[in-house]
């Protein structure tokens, strides 16, 4: 009887309940800490000030590193949504030998250690006289978006009506006529979902941008070059504020997005239905 | 003149057959995959060669002498300094994969079994953190950890330590509790996935014979979940191993991992191939680590039946 009610929902609420508060929690705590008046991050808080974020715009080290940022998240996302688009299309598209192997080895750097892919990367630049710039980078997170593109887009893609796009190139609409007239319009919504959700991991990546970055810095590292400075910890949980917020509402935006394109391509009546 | 006339009508022939060739599926399949499957050969497979290559070699100050040598995996794997690292790199990976699943499978199941409408809502709540910097994250534990009035009594909540710790920053259970939070939603989704494939009428069909709820769980939803559990476990434990924002920044002296080594083999240390083949090294561990976790998963999988 015990058991029973265990394994009900009772229990289990709880238990998500208490979970959602400890995967948010420490999250929580840096918009707290980043309004406090006081420089450490402690108990109790001494008062509300806004002085942290007012700095922030004095730092022209923190505008370049967001000014690299949002350069970096911006080519790394549409190249690795291109890419995405073409293997993603590819995987649910066509059936031939090899592609589960390939689709495994384009899928590998998610579950790869970063540090690995992020030296061994570094190896093969150096070696090939290439200086380590923004572009390295950009390159790095290419590859690491591309998992999550692939994620979104294939699952924008799946079930898609093909009889629709037959039907076009039988009324004698040409390929590309095809492509942008009847395909385009059904995945826009995932193709734009994957576009901010890379460029969420870009704006968010560390590691990579790390290894691979010349003298340039992008924000995470402007940040970890921060932390070694106690005094510096207020601006720094203030912009981590700002990015928290920034990667929350680029993610809603693109899970929304997500969402209508599973649907848009599973109803049966296409985009008006 | 006569062998062209001769060999013209084969010569259309292949002509037709490499026009069906390139409009068969396969074909056309394959050049749609090609541009990112080159690109993850270029920037994945190649430099994976190319630090497997850099194992085998030596460094002398700025040159590289590419005579085969096994040095460095002697080096890597008796050198106390970089055995111990390993050791607690691996002892951290595995309990930081066994904590998140065992902490991530009720959170599943409920979503599964008792979701109802809301299962996606709660899928999304529950990711939501995880695509949060990385960073910021280690971080926020980083000032978490100093202030034991939250930390503790929040931790004792969820049953994860018995007694308030006064000592809880720098040391390798902070490592481990900051990863376990960090990789939470990667275990919860696989394990979520393969809940929602078992077939409900076999639970029903289990308590019809007779079976109460906990062994009709034990025995029927608990293996049918194996392969969610196997990929949760893998998809943690992998990068886990190599993490390096984590040891660095919550991990004091005491939680220094094998991935703030090879990083000072590539920076200050300047020797890459020894940190290759330190690489090289905790790559083989870990997949071997995988492969048991699989064995044994899949035994206790038979077991329960």
């Amino acid at each position: 009887m015990r058991a029973r009610r265990f394994l009900s929902g009772g229990w289990l609420s709880v238990y998500a309940f208490l979970y959602v508060v400890f995967l948010y929690l420490p999250v929580i705590f840096l918009p707290i800490f980043s309004i406090n008046t006081a420089p450490t991050p402690k108990f109790p808080l001494t008062g509300f000030t806004l002085q942290w974020y007012a700095d922030l715009p004095h730092t022209p080290a923190l505008l370049d590193a967001a000014w690299n940022s949002l350069k970096v998240g911006v080519s790394a996302s549409v190249l690795a949504t291109v890419l995405g688009i073409l293997a993603a299309r590819s995987i649910t598209r066509y059936r031939y030998p090899g592609r589960r192997t390939i689709n495994g080895l384009i899928m590998a750097p998610l579950v790869l250690p970063e540090v690995i892919v992020a030296i061994s990367m570094l190896l093969v630049m150096l070696q090939l006289g290439l200086s380590l710039s923004l572009f390295t980078v950009v390159l790095g997170h290419v590859l690491v978006c591309i998992p999550y593109s692939m994620t979104v887009l294939t699952s924008g893609f799946e079930g898609f009506d093909r009889s629709l796009e037959e039907a076009s190139a039988d009324l004698g609409e040409s390929a590309f006529g095809t492509f942008r007239r009847v395909t385009l319009p059904m995945v826009a919504p995932a193709i734009i979902s994957s576009l901010l959700v890379c460029f969420t991991i870009s704006l968010d990546e560390f590691i990579i941008a790390f290894f691979l970055t010349g003298t340039e810095a992008t924000l995470p590292i402007y940040i970890w070059g921060q932390l070694r400075f106690a005094s510096k910890l207020p601006g720094v949980l203030a912009l981590g504020t700002l990015l928290l917020v920034a990667s929350f509402l680029l993610m809603t935006i693109a899970e929304i997005l997500r969402r209508r394109a599973a649907r848009r391509t599973q109803n049966e009546g296409g985009l008006y239905a | 003149m006569t062998a062209a006339v001769e060999g013209s009508p084969p010569l259309r022939m292949t002509r037709a057959r490499r026009n069906a060739l390139l409009q068969s599926e396969p074909v056309q399949g394959f050049a749609l995959i090609s541009p990112t499957f080159l690109y993850a050969l270029l920037l994945l497979v190649l430099p994976i060669l190319v630090v497997i290559a850099h194992s085998f070699w030596t460094q002398h100050y700025l040159t590289i002498d590419r005579t085969f040598t096994l040095e460095n995996y002697r080096v890597a794997l008796t050198e106390p300094i970089y055995r111990d690292l390993l050791w607690r790199s691996l002892y951290i990976s595995l309990t930081v994969s066994l904590l998140t699943v065992i902490l991530a499978y009720p959170i599943a199941y409920f979503i599964s079994f008792h979701g109802g409408r809301h299962k996606s809502l709660w899928l999304f709540l529950i990711t939501i953190p995880f695509w949060t910097s990385y960073l910021l994250r280690v971080m926020s534990w980083k000032v978490i950890l100093g202030y034991n009035g939250v930390l503790n009594s929040g931790l004792m909540g969820l049953g994860i330590i018995d007694e308030p710790s006064t000592a809880l920053l720098y040391n390798s259970s902070a490592v481990i509790i900051t990863l376990t939070h960090a990789w939470a939603a990667f275990a919860i989704l696989p394990i979520f996935v393969s809940l929602e494939k078992v077939d409900r009428t076999l639970v029903e069909a289990a308590t019809d014979l007779g079976d109460g709820p906990l062994h009709s769980f034990l025995r029927v939803t608990l293996p049918l979940s194996a392969p969610g559990v196997i990929s949760a476990a893998l998809i943690v434990m992998i990068p886990t191993v190599g993490d390096y924002v984590t040891p660095k920044l919550v991990g004091g002296k005491d939680g220094v991992m094998i991935a703030n080594a090879i990083q000072a083999q590539f920076g200050k240390a300047a020797n890459w191939p020894l940190g290759a083949a330190l690489s090289v090294t905790t790559m083989l561990i870990v997949t071997l680590m995988a492969g048991a976790t699989v064995l044994i998963i899949r035994a206790l999988q038979r077991l329960a039946r």
